[in-house]
């Protein structure tokens, strides 16, 4: 009789992300209707903004004097938002068809499943946010420059990482997909609630005080360097401390729902 | 009992119910109140310096000026929320049952509607609230406010009577909801939240003709100036526009799924 040939942990837990990511991208190639909303969501809000605030940029403190420029980072990173809900809102369809369970009942750690999803939606970003780009660009939006860009980029896959593990604790929590308007209005209202439409001098008292704290600041904020100036690492550091307490405090919280879960 | 009472009795039923539903659904009435009322705050904070811009009309506040833009996609929201629940009551065979009832068919379109309407209502009702509260003023008073309220309520069932088309139509909830982030694009080319003036090209020529634009001018001059009888009449003009565009629509989408079941 043959003896088994031990397979070690981290390449069977790396093995399990691996398929989960491939199956996310299954998905994606199988319905890719599926993607237009969240590739569309966010290119309406940046046509729809940078055609109705345009003419913002002719305040006084506007860093730019083009306002597709100012405003393209934070629809790519809002792209990352409803890309990372829209990960909550497949796992909460994977749990009401019992999808979920069958994972649950494999061998693969906990944090491992979670992973998967987290990754895979980090990964999907990338389309969003490279759409948007590329119609900024067209319309005249200024180049980054390398840096900013991969600057930009991972800014946008490491939030929509949070996002993915805010809808991932959302689903897990309340098991229905009807929870879907929570996970998209709780992304929504982290990004927004920044900088993202003027210069923290320009915003209105309250808004100004919510910005100070809110750490998606920092991350729109280096997300935007590069399209406005010159990439430091002044502005790159807050963005990426801001984006690990995310990740840690939303990751935690979804880890802990994913351990409950079924037991 | 005279077949116009009937038809009212069953218009109001369905209407009840189609308000029921909707108010027992989260999923339905959060996009109607929260995204807008969410995107009113963080507009109203984030480009507040807006109404220094030349050419930026009198106004109290940009929330008084945003105000009607809220409204606005709310009363949109609520047209693709009821074209969605008349989706989802044909994919789950409730409409068959009521096609095969001696009821008139418009009376089956009517009661959806209505019940959009009261989503209208209710969004218009929340929107003043929300301004009233954050220290906005209702420039032609009370008088002004009804205007407003009764401007989006049949607005909302106009624009839901092209729900209840594209529903009747296509008989799929997923394709009505996939037509959100179109009512966002209409929106946006619309002077529902800025000034059509200070608008950038090619949105401020589209602005200058979509109707949305009037309806969105009709409830707020009331709000930000006084009461103007050509707006007002502008935004009844398309309302009826959007209304006539609806009842085509819907006849046709009707006798559609009359033939093919």
């Amino acid at each position: 009789m043959e003896a088994a040939i031990a397979i070690p942990a981290w390449r069977a837990n790396l093995t399990t992300i691996g398929a989960l990511m491939a199956r996310a991208k299954n998905e994606l190639i199988r319905v890719p209707g599926a993607a237009i909303p969240g590739v569309l969501a966010p290119t309406i809000f940046f046509l729809g903004l940078n055609g109705v605030f345009g003419a913002l940029t002719q305040l006084r403190g506007f860093e730019t004097g083009a306002y597709e420029s100012f405003i393209v980072p934070v629809s790519m990173l809002q792209g990352a938002g409803f890309t990372g809900a829209a990960a909550g809102v497949n796992l909460a369809r994977d749990i009401e068809q019992g999808w979920l369970d069958r994972l649950l009942v494999s061998p693969a750690p906990r944090w491992v499943l979670l992973a998967g999803t987290v990754l895979a939606a980090s990964a999907r970003s990338l389309i969003p946010a490279t759409f948007v780009f590329a119609i900024a660009l067209a319309l005249g939006a200024g180049w980054p420059g390398i840096d900013g860009l991969i600057v930009t980029f991972f800014m946008v896959a490491a939030m929509a990482a949070v996002a993915a593990c805010w809808g991932s604790f959302l689903a897990l929590r309340f098991k229905s997909q009807s929870a879907a308007p929570l996970m998209q209005a709780g992304m929504m209202a982290l990004i927004l609630t920044t900088t993202a439409y003027a210069p923290l001098a320009l915003l209105q008292g309250w808004l100004q005080d919510i910005a100070r704290v809110n750490p998606v600041t920092q991350v729109v904020e280096a997300a935007r360097q590069g399209f406005v100036g010159s990439v430091t690492w002044a502005e790159t550091w807050p963005g990426l401390l801001a984006l690990a307490g995310l990740l840690a405090v939303l990751g935690t919280l979804a880890l802990r729902e994913m351990r409950r879960t079924g037991r | 009992m005279s077949a116009l009472a009937t038809n009212v009795r069953v218009v109001r039923a369905l209407g009840m119910r189609s308000i029921r539903q909707t108010f027992r659904r989260p999923q339905l009435i959060a996009p109607i109140i929260v995204f807008p009322t969410i995107l009113l705050a963080i507009q109203t904070g984030g480009a507040a310096g807006a109404v220094e811009l030349p050419g930026f009309p009198p106004v109290q506040s940009f929330l008084q000026f945003m105000l009607a833009g809220a409204m606005m996609q709310s009363l949109m929201l609520a047209g693709n929320s009821g074209g969605i629940a008349l989706a989802v009551d044909i994919e789950m065979g409730f409409t068959d049952r009521l096609f095969s009832a001696p009821i008139p068919r418009f009376a089956i379109v009517l009661g959806r509607l209505a019940g959009t309407a009261a989503l209208g209502l209710f969004g218009a009702l929340w929107f003043l609230a929300i301004g009233l509260i954050f220290g906005a003023e209702i420039e032609s008073g009370v008088a002004g406010a009804l205007l407003a309220i009764a401007l989006v309520t049949a607005a909302a069932m106009a624009v839901g009577g092209i729900g209840a088309a594209i529903a009747l139509r296509t008989g799929s909830a997923s394709v009505v909801q996939g037509l959100f982030p179109l009512v966002l694009v209409v929106l946006f080319i619309s002077s529902a939240f800025f000034p059509q003036e200070l608008m950038i090209e090619p949105a401020k020529t589209i602005a200058k003709y979509n109707p949305l634009s009037f309806i969105a001018e009709g409830v707020r001059e009331p709000m930000i100036s006084g009461i103007n009888a050509a707006d007002t009449l502008y935004a009844v003009l398309a309302i009826l526009g959007i209304i006539a565009l609806g009842l085509i629509l819907s006849a046709r989408a009707l006798r559609h799924r009359l033939r093919v079941g």
